[in-house]
């Protein structure tokens, strides 16, 4: 049996119960959205683009602990890096999430998302605020959905 | 609870395992009902001893294979009452039954003004057709909706003012998949013919749950899954009245489904092989036969007061033991689906740490957006009992969520 901590780690309950960046960011000139029809996550991410750094960023929406606290985790994280820069953090999140291996030191408390890779059905969950977040950055205006090949 | 009930879980190999290092708590019945052994047997002896295909065959083989299809065709024909064994059509399920009742008669009936009614509780399966079969035709769509709150009955007072004689086809559940209600299937088949309304009843949820007789709910066509009700996945019926499906233009092409082809132009075969084309779903038609038996053994009165039992029970104690709960459909008389919000902790959350616990729940919107969305809910979980299921699997799911809660509340 896998213990429950290991999925919803403190950081993650916290996140969830007291969400970092909740809010619509007025100065945002990108706007992303994602859903989950599957149990109705749904999550819109507001950036502040500078040239190709994220300056700001915030979001709202609703659905449960994991994509919540991802979501939010994920602002605390993205503020003021680059696209570039961006990418990369979601690319040791998405190998983090998938197969519970940390490539990177710098991950900190992002590493409190390790848990969700025993829980296979969860994983859309906890990426879908990071592909809605990429997605508004590189000016993609299609909503990011989980039922789309691919994660 | 009688031991009787309890000794039926020996008849489910599945029920008998560890999820999760805890024993399993199977509680997603509305989403399919597990097998008993001798449905699986059946299934395996047909493919052991009797594979070949259906229809036309003469050898020895194939005429086993066709008596024990066309045996589970007359089976399925008692079980729901029907006035004979033709008025059952062998489908894919309940989804595959509403669609052919869409297309094969509703293109041909239905033109632009008429008005399609459905309620406010149907699942996906029995709105996104008549939604396809609208834009198709221009009929419009109509709603019966339920009363506010929480109790998820649907709201009759409204029937007299939706259910005008400008009404083509009413098709409502019998059984609600989220709220457990059950709805008055027999009045509302009565009150369609009353304005020359055609009847539709989706019975996926009522099917293998309660006593059903077609001839007694006076409906013209009846839906139902196969696995739902311990039969295999992949095979349900659709019940059309004799006169209905004679008139019905064929819904798909193919072999069997033709008494003479020529290049231009074929005559059709009479209902229901005229529905059938291609090689039918055989071992799974024969499976199905099996379980309606051992529905019938048990007898559905007695499942059905099972199921109540057990669905009161849970609302009661859920109600009572889990604080801020809310609780969605009737107190009582309702079905074996209990579906519940549990403030502050997201379906999905809920699912998940249940799972860890061996608790087989469902999280989701259940195929039932537009109902959420009145709701005020973008999903809700779900216990779903059946026969097999005990009172002491009900403390273990009242165990889990205040665990659940206690956890979240951290």
């Amino acid at each position: 049996m896998h213990d429950l901590t290991d999925l919803y780690q403190s950081v993650i309950l916290d996140h969830n119960r007291r969400p970092r960046n909740y809010s619509v960011l007025p100065t945002a000139n990108r706007v992303g959205s994602g859903n989950n029809p599957m149990c109705g996550d749904q999550i819109t991410v507001y950036v502040r683009l500078e040239g190709d750094r994220i300056a700001d960023l915030s979001f709202q929406g609703s659905g449960c602990a994991i994509s919540q606290a991802s979501a939010s985790l994920m602002t605390v994280h993205l503020k003021g890096k680059t696209i570039a820069e961006a990418e990369a953090i979601y690319a040791d999140v998405h190998r983090l999430v998938t197969t519970g291996q940390v490539d990177d030191d710098n991950l900190s408390d992002l590493a409190a998302l390790a848990g969700v890779h025993q829980f296979p059905a969860r994983i859309k969950c906890a990426t879908l605020g990071w592909h809605a977040a990429l997605n508004a950055a590189k000016g993609d205006p299609q909503p990011v959905t989980t039922e789309k090949p691919g994660d | 609870m009688s031991p009787a009930w309890q000794n039926l879980r020996a008849d489910f190999p599945i029920l008998d395992q560890q999820v999760n290092g805890q024993p399993l708590v199977y509680l997603d019945n509305a989403a399919t009902a597990q097998k008993p052994q001798c449905v699986i047997d059946a299934l395996t002896q047909f493919y052991r001893r009797d594979n070949a295909n259906v229809h036309r065959g003469i050898h020895a083989l194939s005429m086993r294979a066709t008596f024990a299809y066309e045996a589970a065709r007359e089976r399925a024909a008692r079980f729901f009452n029907a006035a004979e064994p033709g008025e059952i059509v062998f489908t894919s399920g309940t989804t595959d039954s509403i669609n052919l009742v869409a297309s094969a008669w509703g293109d041909a009936n239905l033109r632009a003004g008429d008005v399609i009614l459905l309620t406010e509780m149907e699942h996906h399966s029995n709105l996104v057709p008549w939604q396809l079969l609208a834009r198709r035709t221009g009929a419009q769509l109509r709603y019966l909706p339920v009363v506010a709150g929480d109790s998820g009955l649907l709201d009759l007072a409204q029937l007299d003012r939706v259910l005008k004689p400008d009404v083509k086809l009413f098709a409502f559940t019998h059984v609600s998949n989220t709220l457990g209600v059950i709805n008055p299937a027999a009045d509302l088949c009565a009150a369609a013919r009353k304005v020359g309304a055609v009847s539709v009843v989706d019975a996926a949820q009522s099917a293998g749950h309660l006593p059903l007789d077609v001839r007694a709910l006076g409906c013209d066509f009846l839906a139902a899954s196969a696995h739902k009700m311990c039969g295999p996945t992949g095979i349900g019926v659709l019940y059309g009245r004799r006169e209905l499906l004679a008139a019905m233009p064929p819904y798909r092409g193919g072999g069997s489904m033709i008494s003479n082809v020529e290049y231009f132009e074929s005559q059709w075969a009479p209902a229901p092989q005229k529905f059938e084309a291609g090689t039918p779903n055989i071992a799974d038609a024969i499976a199905f036969g099996r379980a309606l038996d051992y529905l019938d053994d048990l007898g559905r009165e007695a499942i059905a007061r099972h199921d109540e039992q057990l669905a009161t029970l849970a609302y009661a104690r859920l109600q009572a033991e889990v604080p801020g709960i809310r609780l969605l459909g009737p107190a009582r008389h309702r079905s074996g689906v209990v579906s519940f919000d549990l403030k502050g902790v997201h379906a999905h959350d809920v699912v998940t740490m249940a799972d860890q616990e061996g608790v087989a729940l469902r999280g989701g919107h259940h195929c039932n957006q537009p109902l959420m969305r009145k709701l005020g809910l973008s999903s809700t979980s779900r216990a779903s009992f059946y026969f097999y299921n005990t009172e002491a699997e009900i403390d273990r799911l009242v165990a889990t969520l205040q665990k659940i809660q206690r956890f979240f509340a951290g």
